[in-house]
């Protein structure tokens, strides 16, 4: 009969993968993420290349104006006019902001500081206009306290605060929260949408095999077992396929975009010239000593990170996390895959299935809430240990523990309960299927279901 | 035999299906399964089509007990006609012959004869949906035969289809007889299929309340009665103590139709006689019951006296 199973998962393959539907997602998902990262990067670059040009009136007196450090992103420029005209004419000039500093700024207390700009101002804007008043006034509080520029610079550290998690043997292992907490997070929104695209749609097409009423002559040569399992294994694939076409047409189209993106506009070379620049230290100004520190920070900032990103995720049991992965992957869409048959088969109107859809969701959801709040936050508490041990729960739930290390014996006692589920799951949905799919004209209720598991033959 | 059930009993939460039917169906014939809408001629298919199992009792085919193994022998078109709407007619019919244990290379052979016969081969790349009715029946015909299997279950063959493609599906059936093949038909129409049942029973609530060869039948519930058809200038009046007149028609211009019983020991040609010194004779036949006429006829028998009180109020 297992060829009869193979017969059935590959017509539930072929006819899926052929529908003009599947096709045109496959196609348009991967677009649509290029493109999306082509915007993206094309926002970020022409965030980057205008240099936005802030006017300074300084009336404080404490030539603060001139310890304002400019940036590629941000130049200040001294404005001579009072306020009032200032204001119009910034914007005449095409200024992004007029930074106005009153008289009687005391530097212990700097209050009374303006900063117009043109239209909504972005938080951006703000906060490089403010980091760089920051740092102005302490500059100014410091030479004042009598520092020289020597000790000045000395004093200055730029720390990278770098993130040590200690197991229970004690060893030390760098742990970036971020990236484990991303690839958690992503693990489980995969399965996530994958159990519930998928689930539906094996509950829609015996839905919709049940309406057309080929099931008769369907079972009078296939066991009922067979098909089902044939339409869970066989769309299992259309999934499958569906993911791994995304992911390596998303990847291709992605880098095509984004090689273009660069090609056209290379702020590399900018960047490069800013370093050569900034290696002549002899006579350097304070202005430019701290473009150069701004500079440094820039480029550290996306290279460094995913140089890093890239370390902490070599240094996360990625072996573990792959084979924990395609556990929970299959074990929970079998789970839920036999649930979701059982109610299309039980059922006669796609309308009547919101009923029973329910509590086959309402883990499901539960899991992928609590999973991407609580236990991201906490991933060794009480509700992730428990979640992660329930086969209902734990497909999403140990997914997200995974990254951040389990021990052994919970992983084996979760994978050993999972694949005990999912055996009950089918075998409750194998009875309910071959009973249900036959049944027509009746409204189906709970305890009309559980009398058919006791059905024989 | 190719099958016979013995005994066999189902029962749903509800009610009981089967009650203790046992059949035996004769190799190459045509098998009549009668009834009434829900006597359990559908539950007994199931069980021969193993779609359910019976509670108890035995089907046997060919004197083994049934097994999975025997489903590849079994063709069955069920009441409720049902394709994948969403696939080509052609791939339809190679997965299902495929399920029924044939090569890919067969069925592909086989499908083209079929569709040539039926004369639908242009639609072989045309999805199910696009069919009309008639054609889908076509198809599903076609899907239930395909695998040449020893023994056909038709559940209400005929319904759905125009005379036309009735008689087509008659003439099919019987070359299928001929080629050795066993068919069951199952109907409540009983008169659709008198003329091409070799053996019938009949099911009622549950039980079986008749079977044999449809001849034998007949002439079980021959009543020696006869039709005559004629035209006499005067009156035409039967007044023989060997004949009771049932029925005496009066039609225009002096044509009459009578029907006739004959006493026992009177001989037909006594009547016909008898007849002709009377009027001009036109036609003279023998009554035969028809098969729907002995059902109703057996059902009366079998039917406990407080329902037939109530049946016959109704009637």
């Amino acid at each position: 009969m297992a060829s009869k199973f193979f017969l059935v998962a590959q017509r539930e393959y072929l006819t899926r993968v052929r529908k003009k539907a599947f096709i045109v997602l496959t196609l348009a998902v991967p677009l649509l993420i290029a493109a999306f990262g082509f915007f993206m990067v094309k926002i970020v670059q022409s965030d980057d290349d205008n240099t936005d040009v802030v006017e300074v009136r300084d009336e404080s007196g404490l030539g603060l104006a001139a310890r304002l450090v400019s940036t590629p992103q941000l130049r200040f420029v001294p404005s001579n006019v009072p306020l009032a005209q200032g204001k119009k004419a910034f914007q005449k000039a095409e200024h992004a902001g007029l930074l106005y500093l009153p008289t009687g700024l005391n530097p212990d207390q700097p209050t009374g500081v303006q900063f117009f700009g043109k239209g909504n101002i972005s938080l951006r804007k703000q906060v490089s206009v403010e980091n760089a008043l920051n740092k102005a006034f302490s500059e100014l509080k410091m030479q004042k306290s009598g520092l020289t520029e020597e000790q000045l610079n000395r004093l200055k550290a730029k720390v990278d605060l770098q993130a040590v998690s200690l197991d229970e043997t004690g060893k030390e292992e760098d742990s970036n929260a971020l990236v484990t907490s991303g690839l958690s997070y992503g693990l489980a929104l995969l399965i996530y949408l994958f159990i519930f695209i998928y689930g539906v749609q094996i509950m829609r097409g015996i839905g919709e095999e049940k309406s057309s009423r080929i099931m008769e002559v369907m079972l009078s040569s296939v066991k009922p077992f067979d098909l089902m399992m044939g339409k869970i294994i066989g769309i299992a694939a259309v999934g499958l396929t569906q993911f791994l076409l995304w992911g390596i047409l998303s990847t291709g189209a992605t880098s095509v975009i984004s090689s273009l993106a660069t090609d056209t506009n290379n702020p590399k070379s900018e960047m490069a010239a800013t370093a050569n620049r900034s290696a002549d230290t002899a006579e350097q100004s304070a202005g430019e000593r701290f473009d150069k520190q701004i500079d440094k920070a820039g480029e550290q900032a996306p290279g460094g990170a995913i140089s890093k990103a890239f370390d902490s995720l070599g240094k996360l049991p990625i072996g573990t996390i792959l084979f924990g992965f395609i556990v929970y992957f299959l074990g929970g869409y079998l789970l839920y895959g036999a649930l979701f048959g059982a109610i299309g088969a039980a059922v006669d109107d796609q309308t009547d299935t919101q009923q029973f859809m329910f509590p086959v969701t309402a883990p499901l959801v539960l899991s992928y809430i609590v999973s991407i709040t609580v236990i991201l936050r906490n991933p060794d508490g009480p509700l992730a240990f428990w979640m992660s041990i329930i086969p209902f729960t734990s497909p999403i739930a140990m997914v997200v523990r995974l990254p951040f290390g389990v021990p052994l014996w919970q992983l084996a006692l979760s994978i050993t309960l999972l694949i005990a589920g999912f055996i009950g799951t089918v075998w409750l949905a194998a009875r309910i299927y071959r009973v249900g799919i036959l049944m027509y004209g009746k409204k189906v209720t709970y305890r009309e279901m559980s009398k058919w598991m006791f059905y024989k033959g | 035999m190719i099958l016979e059930a013995i005994d066999v009993r189902k029962a749903y939460a509800a009610h009981v299906a089967l009650d203790g039917v046992s059949l035996a169906i004769p190799e190459q014939s045509i098998f009549g399964l009668l009834g009434p809408n829900g006597a359990g001629k559908t539950s007994l298919i199931r069980i021969i089509t193993q779609i359910t199992g019976a509670d108890s009792g035995e089907i046997r085919f060919r004197g083994q007990r049934l097994a999975p193994e025997h489903a590849v022998e079994v063709g069955y078109l069920p009441e409720e006609r049902g394709l994948y709407k969403k696939m080509k007619v052609g791939e339809q019919l190679i997965y299902l012959a495929r399920l029924r244990g044939l090569s890919r290379a067969d069925a592909v052979a086989r499908i083209k004869d079929w569709l040539e016969r039926f004369d639908i081969k242009a639609w072989a790349e045309k999805n199910v949906e696009d069919l009309s009715k008639g054609m889908q029946q076509k198809v599903q015909f076609i899907a239930t035969v395909l695998h040449e299997p020893k023994l056909i279950i038709l559940d209400e063959p005929f319904s759905g289809f125009d005379p036309i493609n009735a008689n087509m599906l008659k003439d099919e059936i019987l070359r299928l007889k001929q080629e050795g093949a066993t068919i069951i038909f199952s109907t409540h129409r009983m008169e659709s299929v008198e003329e091409l049942c070799d053996h019938i029973a009949l099911i009622n609530r549950s039980r079986k309340v008749l079977d044999g060869p449809v001849k034998l039948i007949r002439n079980q519930f021959r009543s020696n009665t006869y039709e005559l058809e004629g035209r006499s200038n005067n009156k035409f009046i039967v007044m023989h103590p060997d004949f009771e007149v049932l029925e005496h028609l009066e039609l225009e211009n002096g044509h009459f139709r009578d029907r006739i019983k004959l006493h026992d020991g009177v001989n037909s040609n006594d009547l016909l006689r008898y007849a002709i010194g009377q009027a001009e004779i036109h036609a003279f036949r023998e009554v035969i019951p028809s098969i729907n006429d002995i059902f109703i006829r057996r059902v009366r028998e079998t039917m406990p006296e407080s329902l037939l009180e109530t049946a016959n109020a109704l009637l």
